[in-house]
């Protein structure tokens, strides 16, 4: 036991709190011109922005495809329920060459989007291609338990009682599915936020424009700005875990309401 | 685990299936939608991966695969990968073992800890070793001193890549050991089992689907990890280059055959892993539900 908090110290507790030293030796002032930056703030936007518009995405398909991987039967269904895991077991890089490759104006997609006037590659929706793609098994994985245990009867009384099926859905489904569905949104947009190997691939990386900010840490990084980028990353870090606490106290306010359980 | 291990028992002829049945109108367009989306972001990219490494012809596949720079990332992800997963396997019993067993002050604190890794980015992970390690680092004078590379050399990926790998196997096991309970083990502590007796022959037997699992996980994000170990590589050709580091050079010189190429190899990995993934999960299934027909010969 002593030995499992001492090697958790040495590899996770001392490595961060470098983090804070190193944004210190800035001062106030210093920091602050760090994570305030003009090219700073654009990339906190654009992190956010492409990760929220991933996880609604993952949102509305990851429950249609939990819904049908539970409730239906069809030729393939259990090749696909495996399939789901892909971009937990893809490496990032791999992901980001391929769908690049797919997305950009001579790929697969890319040139028949091409042909309506629409730009996926090196453009902000690439970015949001690229983290819909890793945050995909999230919602489905945290839902399809869900579905699979909801009692049958109860939905059948429903049924019996002359609720129509949307009417079942929103009122016996769904506030038991609720909790579990906003649980998987939020791992996907968590993850989302810090993805780094399959988005610099199809993003561009254009400062101000399609720049995330682990793409920033790196590029300081790699400038020897070692102080600049742990000031970044300390802000980032911050942003995300308040964000991150607000959705579990909103979670928790509606696991407590009465009705919804 | 109660509540899922309860599902087969519940034997009421077409309760699962009746009212499962949706209305054609409600039913076929959704499985459309869901095969639609799954077949466009995971079915297509797979098969691109495949397309693209071949595309130049069977020769030149394989000539990118026998390069010397490529077999070194080979090497080199394999190391890391062989060290990685047996030390994250050590922990992750003990760990699981420390938060399974016992109540302690900082339980929480433990478990949120086991987590981090999982909710920072990579990028950030593998920076916090720059910091400590580096030239300006915390230790990096006194490494400079006696002549240590840490950081852009291959100690520096090792530990980028158990960092971010840690909370695979503590996480499978933490559940999988509280399920299982201690009776078993005081049973053969009475008995006068020794403690390592018990760990080989009680604990780590129970618990064996849950650690291959773990490992086969912990096993696919150490091979395919990119931004922590991209962050601590420094990108020295030939030296410091894992295979996913490879590809992105590859890429970035526009040869996209044999970066494809290359990525094929972590793509089959990646298929491997989903497979032995989906029969350890049948097998473990398939375990406990002997152990309940057993333990419950007649439900009713």
């Amino acid at each position: 036991m002593g030995w499992t908090i001492f090697y958790l110290c040495l590899i996770i507790l001392i490595p961060l709190s470098m983090i804070l030293v190193k944004s210190a030796s800035l001062g106030w002032l210093g920091f602050w011109r760090a994570v305030a930056a003009p090219r700073a703030l654009a990339a906190y936007r654009i992190s956010l922005e492409a990760s929220f518009i991933a996880a609604l995405i993952n949102a509305v398909f990851g429950l249609i495809v939990a819904w049908v991987l539970v409730r239906y039967r069809f030729p393939g269904r259990r090749i696909f329920d495996g399939l789901v895991d892909l971009p937990f077991a893809l490496p990032t890089a791999v992901a980001g060459i391929v769908l690049t490759t797919m997305y950009s104006e001579h790929g697969w997609i890319g040139s028949r989007l091409a042909a309506v006037g629409i730009k996926v590659a090196y453009t902000p929706l690439g970015i949001v291609v690229a983290l819909t793609f890793i945050g995909l098994p999230f919602v489905v994985r945290t839902v399809q338990p869900v579905l699979q245990e909801i009692d049958v009867e109860v939905e059948e009384a429903a049924r019996s009682l002359g609720a129509g099926l949307w009417q079942t859905f929103r009122r016996v489904l769904l506030p038991e599915l609720l909790p579990a569905w906003l649980t998987g949104i939020t791992m996907a947009f968590a993850r989302a936020l810090g993805e780094y190997g399959s988005v610099v691939f199809i993003a561009g990386n254009m400062p101000m424009r399609t720049e995330i900010t682990p793409l920033l840490v790196m590029i300081k990084l790699d400038q020897f700005d070692y102080a600049g980028a742990s000031a970044i990353a300390l802000a980032f870090l911050l942003i995300s875990f308040a964000l991150l606490l607000a959705i579990n106290a909103m979670q928790r306010r509606l696991g407590a309401l009465p009705a919804l359980r | 685990m109660a509540g899922t291990a309860s599902i087969p028992l519940r034997n009421v002829p077409g309760a699962s299936l009746g009212v499962r049945r949706d209305p054609r109108s409600v039913r076929w367009p959704l499985i459309v939608i869901c095969v639609g989306f799954l077949a466009l972001f995971l079915l297509l990219p797979l098969v691109a991966v495949f397309a693209n490494a071949l595309s130049s012809g069977v020769a030149a596949y394989l000539r990118a695969l026998t390069d010397p720079e490529a077999l070194s990332a080979i090497r080199l992800t394999l190391l890391t990968a062989g060290i990685a997963v047996p030390a994250n396997l050590v922990f992750g019993v003990a760990a699981a073992w420390a938060i399974a067993r016992f109540d302690f002050t900082g339980k929480r604190l433990l478990i949120t800890l086991i987590d981090v890794p999982f909710s920072i980015s990579p990028v950030i992970s593998g920076m916090v070793f720059v910091l400590l390690f580096g030239a300006q680092g915390l230790f990096g004078k006194w490494l400079m001193a006696h002549n240590l590379r840490i950081v852009f050399a291959v100690p520096g990926l090792i530990l980028a890549t158990i960092f971010v790998t840690f909370p695979y196997i503590a996480r499978e096991l933490i559940p999988a050991l509280q399920a299982v309970g201690s009776e078993e083990e005081e049973a053969a502590l009475a008995l006068g089992a020794s403690g390592w007796k018990m760990l080989w022959r009680i604990t780590l037997p129970n618990i064996k689907w849950s650690i291959l699992y773990g490992v086969i996980l912990c096993n696919a994000r150490a091979m395919g990890e990119f931004g922590a170990v991209s962050v601590v590589s420094g990108h020295i050709r030939g030296l410091t280059n894992t295979m996913p580091l490879y590809i992105e050079i590859l890429y970035n010189d526009y040869q996209l055959p044999a970066a494809f190429a290359v990525a094929s190899l972590l793509t089959l990995l990646a298929v491997v892993t989903l497979i032995a993934k989906s029969i350890v999960e049948w097998k473990f299934e398939e375990d406990t539900a002997s152990v309940i027909a057993v333990s419950k010969p007649d439900p009713s």
